[in-house]
């Protein structure tokens, strides 16, 4: 009976990583392929090089009008920092009010938070564009990170917002009674206690301005300030064409290390962000 | 005790509430109830991005300019006066994208499930594996993962590479065969099952492992089981998955904008309601009827979601599962 249960488990297990292999292979091949020889990448299936080269990296590097990736790096890894400041404060100070302070009208701006989680953000986008472009800001990074710090991401709010509801009341009581005010309890107490769900917010934050085109696409008119999902749209023509496919796939490789690395390294607070509120990935 | 003014009482009761919520009020209000407002005035407007000063109120013009090929117009005259030319594309845009989230949601749903319960069996290494099968979802929401899947399903790509290797010759380019096109961005999605996945194994881990044990001993086999105990303690988990996989499928766009290169594919095959929403918007500065689209996007949404919700009295259960 015991023997058999091992017998099975192990079909189960081989089972998984037969699929999860078919499921890696394109991503694999990709890395691959972006150490091959330029001519040798078509239709070449196998995942082991005959040629192992670096001119791939060395000619995507290069960019795009003058501009070299390091560039876009740098750029990528900015916006990536400051939207994790902005969300970081502001959404915990919402969540904060939301979830542990009583004031009239509470109930009904919380509804009206929940119904931006579901609005499609099209609808806002035009007249969102034709006010940043207003301000001058269309060609800069101020329509995209100055929102962060009105904490336009519903999603981290309402994240935080559960998790702040879950502490203990006693805590907040007590500081209270020695004197405390509420500036001070969200300092001393709440803030403290929440890190688990601010390294979700922050670890999101990231991903989402890492992996975010259409924003990008919008504001980010002029090569010196493109991030590098914007510079890796700069592979594809505007047939679909793609002239330097080494180079794409290099660039594209290098701009999964980031998320690679936090993945592995936090991945429990990706599930935890992804099974308590359906943070998509 | 003496009363305080209203003011200076309101204040103490609830201003640390407000002091906290300020950031979020202003954004909410400078960033989604006026843009609302403004974009549904839009929407009744011929604004033109690079002449914003002859703008124009045409009543339901835009609406028509999408609708008007249902009822065989072509050129219309608005209310106020104005001839418009309905668009030609837009009826193509809905359709493929009402296929793509029709294809992708399900399939990726029931695969999502498939292997979340392939996972929830007590297996050594389960956070490997869950972390095996999210890679996919982690990356590929990415630029990168689009220009990778152009170069998979090319003519000469991988795919058909592989495909040459066990026979099959005169093979098509996918991405720009119009038949087949708008399915390599449906694999793309459905490859992309991680985070439904993960919120299917929380989800499963709920289930007491009792109800299976006793249903084994009443002689209900897995498919009964599956049917009478998984199915239904895990509805309001699908029903939350099918909802967001719903809304965030309809706003498709970095895949098919960069799969097209920037358009709509061959014959307009992947051009996704967004992207045709951009392109109206931003190439051709046709903001009016681009807010009126967002509107309509809006609408589908939202009815979709009503009905589904409305639908779950009938297959969501919220009790124990008795």
């Amino acid at each position: 009976m015991k023997k058999k249960t091992i017998i099975s488990h192990s079909f189960t297990h081989l089972f998984i990583i037969a699929l999860g292999l078919v499921m890696l292979y394109p991503i694999v091949w990709m890395i691959v392929s972006s150490f091959k020889p330029n001519n040798m990448i078509f239709s070449d299936p196998s995942l082991i090089p005959k040629a192992v080269t670096l001119e791939n990296y060395v000619s995507g590097w290069k960019g795009y009008a003058g501009v070299s990736f390091g560039k876009f790096f740098l750029n990528s890894i900015f916006m990536c920092v400051v939207a994790i400041i902005g969300n970081l404060i502001t959404c915990t100070m919402a969540a904060y009010a939301f979830g542990r302070l009583k004031f009239a009208g509470r109930n009904i701006l919380f509804a009206m938070m929940m119904v931006t989680l579901m609005l499609p953000g099209h609808v806002t986008t035009v007249p969102r564009y034709i006010l940043f472009n207003n301000f001058g800001w269309v060609g800069s990074y101020l329509p995209i990170l100055a929102p962060k710090f009105l904490a336009t991401d519903a999603f981290f709010v309402f994240l935080l917002v559960q998790f702040m509801r879950s502490l203990p009341k006693e805590l907040e009581e007590a500081a209270i009674l020695d004197g405390c005010s509420k500036v001070g309890v969200f300092f001393r107490i709440i803030v403290p206690l929440s890190t688990p769900a601010l390294v979700t917010t922050a670890l999101f934050t990231f991903l989402w301005t890492w992996d975010d085109f259409f924003n990008q696409l919008l504001y980010l008119t002029n090569p010196a300030i493109f991030s590098v999902s914007r510079a890796l749209r700069t592979f594809v023509g505007d047939a679909g064409a793609v002239s330097n496919w080494g180079g794409a796939l290099a660039m594209s490789t290098l701009s999964m290390i980031p998320l690679f690395i936090l993945f592995f390294s936090l991945q429990k607070y990706f599930v935890q962000g992804i099974s308590t509120t359906g943070l998509k990935g | 005790m003496r009363e305080k003014s209203g003011i200076a009482k309101f204040f103490r009761r609830n201003g640390a509430g407000y002091l906290f919520l300020a950031p979020w009020i202003i954004g909410f209000l400078v960033l989604t109830v006026y843009p609302m407002i403004y974009s549904l005035w839009l929407g009744f407007t011929d604004y033109d991005f690079t002449q914003p000063n002859s703008t124009q109120w045409i009543g339901f013009g835009n609406y028509v300019k999408m609708f008007g090929p249902l009822f065989g117009l072509s050129d219309f005259t608005t209310a106020t006066g104005e001839v418009m030319r309905v668009d030609p594309y837009y009826l193509k845009s809905l359709g493929v994208t009402f296929t793509y989230v029709f294809a992708s949601v399900p399939l990726k749903l029931v695969i999502a499930l498939a292997i979340a319960m392939l996972l929830n069996q007590k297996l050594r290494g389960l956070s490997f594996y869950r972390a095996i099968y999210y890679i996919p979802t982690l990356l590929g929401g990415s630029v990168a993962i689009a220009v990778l899947w152009r170069k998979l399903f090319e003519k000469d790509g991988l795919i058909n590479g592989l495909l040459a290797t066990i026979g099959f010759t005169n093979l098509p380019s996918w991405i720009t065969n119009p038949h087949f096109s708008l399915w390599t961005l449906v694999l793309l999605s459905v490859w992309q099952f991680g985070s439904s996945m993960i919120i299917f194994l929380a989800g499963l881990k709920q289930i007491p492992e009792e109800y299976y044990e006793a249903a084994s001993v009443d002689g209900a086999n897995k498919t009964r089981q599956f049917f009478s105990i998984t199915v239904p303690l895990l509805s309001p988990v699908i029903l939350f998955n099918l909802v967001m996989q719903m809304i965030s499928a309809f706003q498709a766009f970095t895949q098919a904008y960069i799969i097209g290169g920037g358009k709509g594919g061959v014959l307009n095959s992947t051009l996704f309601y967004t992207l045709h929403l951009y392109l109206q918007g931003w190439t051709y500065h046709e903001m009016g009827y681009a807010s009126a689209m967002a509107w309509v996007l809006l609408f589908i949404i939202g009815v979709l979601t009503f009905l589904i919700f409305k639908s779950s009295n009938l297959w969501v259960s919220y009790g124990a599962g008795e």
